[in-house]
């Protein structure tokens, strides 16, 4: 037979964690999202992103060196199909990063006016999406983590998870359901591998953010791609520990507490 | 045994233990970790299921075909662009595959209108219905149009359309497998935790699990077709561990028996690596590797159920299928499942006698 592919042997053989590493990232098109595409391509990862707009795929996976996949994670149709596609083109998978975010209400307005449909969206694409998609890909993950000691999961979180900030209620309410559903897969399934993280990547200087608040004076502003190096910073050092752990214990894995600094 | 009704799996499926004195338990299948010892490794496949249906038409002569992609030449990652598939005329899964209507005269070189994919005849095989395809486009287009356009196969006892959720089992991982590894269903998260609290061990291969019917008996006489694996340096370790511990080796499922047998056959022990398992497994199968088998329930003269005969004698399979059908266990891929040890040295013994008897 034929010795094939190891990813047991890969982040060993690499300084660096991310090199070779097979990564899906939701929202890739904008924003956070592409800088998280372009960043984790530059630091040698393999990528496919999901985004909505097909003509905004197609030109960033062509500039980007990555695979484009057109679906709404808000919808329970396209779950799958973009599941299929991410581990067909990439071979597997180490690495989701659940990104995709709906605002809710745009312009932000009080829950007494926020309509119930556009709660209910915010749900779809914060919460719902992110849990389908995590399920479908799921045996992925642990096969990843089987193999090489370890599987991240990151959803992007927010301060508006935790901190009640008026206008934000449809967004901050998905979030919270988001970073307590990151905290619970990590106290279910980390004996198998997988690492949940669940990270605020602070307030950027993204199309998402003008939406909310258009008069924002940009200049105080983190830079995405300050933002997208230091969640994949995150995934390195999520990926390293874990990998120290399972070389000193034969294999096993531990429990890491769900990490959020919202 | 009565058909599988609905697509989901039931949550009330049960299990018939087939132990390796030839006695039977019944059980609910949530409680298959009671029938497992510290120290044993469950063995799964881990093998995700393609949307291998693909309606079209033949553009030559315009009529409307389905086709079933069924095997690939390797399961190397993000290349589906060569395709061995099988081809129908007009009509779709509510009918019988042996009841389908041919496909128009095919010929290499024919171009194919499959939804958004389009595809070329490369080469006819040994039969009018078998082909070679070579899909047009990128990877990605392959995938994306696949991903679109495709739906799960699936046969007349199973009436309401399959969704890709239904098909994939809890485990599934990379998209090779052309039909469900069914004894995936019997598993989910839960029972994993469970297995590792116990002390049992859980690993899985990657075994492009092919179909189980074609409709045509001089082909169905070919099943199973050759089907590539992949057997992860982590499993293959896991496999000899347990192995010299003495612990038992469980197969979830008859493509994991195929695969591991396969593996040991060649190098007289389980490595790391890809093969193609192109043997059949059946009552004259001397096991090297694994010691129980889970498995749906078959009918004899299946495939699946020849490969039973490798575990038990043929008196206690019969005792079985008696059992299966007086409680009414549900056969197929969403219904009920068997878990069968392998024959001791010393029942093999007994039933010889028993036969020498009787004949």
């Amino acid at each position: 037979m034929e010795q094939t592919y190891n990813p047991a042997t890969r982040r060993t053989a690499h300084a660096n964690p991310l090199a070779g590493l097979r990564v899906a990232i939701t929202g890739g098109t904008s924003g956070l999202g592409l800088a998280l595409v372009r960043a984790a391509v530059r630091r040698g990862a393999r990528v496919a992103f999901v985004a909505r707009n097909r003509e905004r795929v197609d030109r960033i996976a062509a500039a980007a060196g990555a695979f484009g996949i057109v679906g709404d994670i808000a919808r329970k149709e396209d779950i799958h199909p973009v599941a299929l596609q991410i581990v067909g083109l990439l071979g597997g998978l180490d690495c989701l990063i659940n990104n995709a975010s709906s605002l809710g209400p745009v312009p932000l307005r009080p829950l007494g006016d926020t309509a119930c449909e556009d709660l209910e969206l915010a749900l779809a694409t914060n919460v719902v999406g992110p849990f389908r998609l995590t399920k479908a890909l799921l045996g992925a993950l642990a096969a990843s983590a089987r193999e090489a000691g370890t599987a991240v999961v990151l959803n992007v979180s927010s301060d508006a998870a935790v901190s009640a900030y008026a206008n934000w209620g449809a967004y901050g309410a998905s979030k919270a359901a988001l970073h307590q559903l990151s905290r619970i897969w990590q106290q279910e399934i980390s004996a198998q591998g997988l690492t949940f993280l669940s990270l605020d990547p602070g307030d950027m200087d993204t199309p998402l953010h003008a939406l909310a608040v258009p008069d924002a004076d940009r200049s105080t502003l983190k830079r995405p791609d300050v933002a997208a190096q230091e969640l994949l910073d995150a995934i390195a050092g999520a990926l390293a520990k874990r990998s120290a752990q399972s070389h000193s214990r034969g294999g096993a894995g531990t429990n890491v507490e769900a990490t959020a600094s919202a | 045994m009565i058909a599988a009704r609905a697509p989901q799996r039931p949550s009330d499926a049960r299990l018939l233990v087939i132990a390796a004195d030839g006695s039977l338990t019944h059980a609910a299948r949530t409680r298959l970790p009671d029938f497992l010892r510290r120290g044993d490794l469950v063995v799964a496949n881990d093998a995700a299921t393609l949307p291998a249906s693909l309606h079209g038409v033949h553009c030559p002569t315009g009529a409307a075909i389905e086709l079933r992609l069924v095997a690939r030449r390797a399961l190397a990652a993000g290349d589906l662009k060569h395709c061995t598939a099988l081809v129908f005329g007009a009509g779709d899964f509510h009918m019988r595959t042996e009841d389908r209507p041919p496909p128009p005269r095919l010929a290499a070189g024919d171009r194919l209108k499959l939804g958004p994919l389009d595809a070329e005849i490369e080469r006819m095989l040994f039969h009018p219905r078998l082909i070679e395809i070579r899909f047009d486009g990128s990877p990605a287009e392959i995938w994306a149009g696949v991903a679109r356009h495709g739906t799960p196969i699936q046969y007349a006892h199973v009436p309401d359309p399959l969704a890709l959720w239904d098909v994939w089992t809890p485990i599934a991982a990379m998209p090779v497998a052309f039909e469900p590894p069914s004894a995936g269903f019997a598993l989910d998260w839960g029972m994993l935790a469970a297995l590792r609290e116990r002390g049992i061990g859980f690993v899985t291969l990657t075994h492009a699990a092919g179909i189980s019917s074609t409709g045509d008996p001089a082909l169905d006489a070919l099943l199973p077709f050759a089907e590539p694996y992949s057997i992860p340096a982590g499993t293959a370790r896991a496999i000899r561990r347990t192995r010299a511990q003495g612990g038992r080796i469980v197969a979830g499922g008859t493509t994991v028996v195929r695969a591991l047998e396969h593996a040991a056959a060649l190098r007289g022990t389980v490595c790391a690596g890809l093969g193609v398992a192109d043997q059949r497994v059946g009552a004259e199968t001397k096991l090297d590797v694994v010691d129980v088998v889970l498995s749906g329930a078959h009918e004899p003269g299946s495939s699946h159920y020849e490969l039973l005969r490798a575990f038990a004698d043929d008196l206690v399979l019969r005792d079985a299928n008696a059992a299966l059908d007086a409680r009414g266990y549900r056969t197929h891929e969403f219904g009920d499942s068997i878990l069968v040890e392998r024959r001791s040295a010393s029942h093999a013994a007994f039933c010889a006698r028993v036969a020498r008897a009787a004949a």
